[in-house]
């Protein structure tokens, strides 16, 4: 039994002159829900690329599920699951195609495949759209489509990168729900962020803050607020790390997003 | 294997759900058949050199496939636009699989677009001579498609986005296809010229494709795919590596 199945250690990234993550340690314990939460732009998706195998460290230590991305980069990548901040699913497959294009590349077996994609798809609501292009598909339902086919692999840990990013109430209720069924029925660890701090507030176990690539504390919501004295999560933010507004610049591919040809 | 196939599958899906793809991409060779197979006929015909129909068309199907080729190759750069690269970069799959389903599915496709103009080329009056040929035909097809759909996806691997675009088709693709023999004989040209058309692989694949189609090769069927398959497997390498070290 590992305690912690995520694990970081003096955790450092910079890309040409800037440092996005500098020195950062923290852990999640098995089961926990953690929400990692920051500014724009303060190293949260540069550190979850770390955590999933997508960018290298430049110096410190990972471990998740008790492996390191140095040596176990498929063990780790078959530990996790994964929504990511943008969307990731193919608009010209359906539903289905999406779901068992995922399962083919985790080598999940047919038999199990078969009953697995109809269990999620029917948890997710999307069961009587499984043969419509996902191109038909409104933001919310691509994002319920993502969440399937992420518990798709049973993975350990559920990565959640601004998941409800453009959600409207209704939507996102139901989203936190079956996180919170499946974290509860399978003991599954979420990792996520979010910029709604009654969220992170309604779900989290922990929190860790992290800005300028520095995880400035880290603990429990109640903790947090008794540190900062506040009222609220959104309080303690706003304290812990000011209230200038930070710029993301644009990058290429938000240029691109607008000009896809159909 | 199941990895492999999945990559291959999905991109013979989409290829065929985009009807207006299919039909666009015939305009191209119908245009360079009729222009420069009538325009040009005459001449050569005069010049003593037969039908330019027949030294054309395995041409024209070559270039059209190169294109298809590379452009499944680049297709790389939407999926990591829409995000589907990342949904593939943190399966537990090898690097070297992932490249390998990639550019399957991309020469599959690629194939199918040399067969359909191929059947163009019948319809405006081309005849290959031997059609117990056909099979060395389609090898030589998915050689060339396997080595510029590789091309192809390694560019895609290094480019943020479709900026370099225009590029790669004036100072890759052009020069590629202009220089490889199908569209006139090698045999003529200047020195320097000539040594480009040597180390350009696409030269073998045209030569292999017409030596096939109607039994006119420069160089020997052995030489031309030694060169294909050594090419390939060599960007094989080079792509896992690629791939590796992808930023999405």
């Amino acid at each position: 039994m590992i305690e912690n199945i995520i694990e970081v250690k003096n955790l450092v990234k910079s890309f040409k002159n800037f440092k996005a993550v500098d020195d950062i340690s923290f852990s999640v314990k098995k089961g926990e829900i953690f929400a990692f939460l920051g500014p724009n732009g303060a190293g949260k998706s540069t550190t979850i690329k770390m955590l999933t195998t997508l960018l290298e460290a430049d110096s410190g230590t990972i471990k998740v599920n008790g492996f390191s991305p140095e040596k176990d980069k498929d063990n780790i990548r078959k530990s996790f699951g994964i929504v990511f901040q943008d969307p990731s699913v193919d608009e010209d497959l359906t539903a289905w195609e999406n779901m068992e294009f995922h399962a083919l590349l985790y080598g999940i077996p047919k038999k199990e495949r078969l009953v697995k994609i109809k269990e999620l798809l029917e948890f997710v609501e999307l069961w009587d759209r499984r043969n419509d292009l996902v191109s038909k598909f409104s933001g919310g339902m691509r994002r319920r489509l993502e969440i399937a086919r992420g518990l798709l692999h049973h993975p350990k840990i559920l990565f959640l990168d601004e998941p409800t990013l453009g959600l409207d109430p209704q939507t996102k209720n139901h989203m936190w729900n079956y996180i919170r069924e499946i974290n509860k029925k399978e003991g599954m660890t979420v990792f996520f962020t979010t910029h709604y701090m009654d969220e992170a507030e309604k779900m989290a176990q922990k929190v860790a803050i992290i800005d300028h690539g520095k995880i400035i504390t880290q603990g429990t919501v109640e903790s947090l607020k008794r540190e900062t004295k506040s009222k609220s999560l959104e309080e303690a933010f706003l304290v812990l790390t000011g209230d200038v507004i930070r710029n993301e610049e644009a990058t290429p591919t938000d240029f691109m997003r607008n000009r896809r040809p159909r | 294997m199941k990895a492999i196939y999945i990559l291959w599958l999905r991109q013979i899906k989409k290829y065929f759900r985009s009807r207006s793809r299919i039909i666009g991409s015939m305009a191209q060779p119908l245009l360079f058949l009729v222009a420069f197979g009538y325009g040009f006929g005459s001449v050569y015909e005069k010049a003593g050199e037969g039908s330019y129909i027949q030294y054309l068309a395995p041409g024209i199907i070559t270039m059209s496939m190169v294109m298809t080729a590379i452009f499944s190759g680049i297709d790389v750069i939407w999926d990591r636009k829409f995000g589907f690269l990342k949904e593939t970069m943190v399966a537990p799959v090898s690097r070297w699989k992932i490249f390998l389903g990639k550019i399957l599915g991309g020469s599959t496709v690629a194939t199918i677009q040399g067969l359909i103009v191929f059947g163009l080329t019948l319809v405006v009056g081309f005849k290959p001579i031997n059609w117990w040929m056909m099979p060395i035909a389609l090898m030589f097809s998915l050689l060339i498609n396997l080595l510029f759909t590789a091309l192809g996806t390694m560019i895609a691997s290094k480019l943020e986005d479709m900026q370099g675009f225009q590029l790669i088709m004036n100072f890759l693709i052009m020069p590629i296809v202009f220089l490889s023999g199908a569209f006139f004989s090698l045999d003529g040209l200047p020195k320097g010229i000539k040594f480009i058309t040597k180390i350009n692989p696409l030269t073998y694949g045209v030569d292999g494709l017409r030596g096939a189609l109607i039994g006119i090769n420069s160089f020997s069927f052995w030489n031309d795919a030694g060169i294909l398959i050594l090419l390939s497997v060599i960007f094989l390498a080079l792509g896992t590596y690629f791939f590796e070290k992808i930023k999405v």
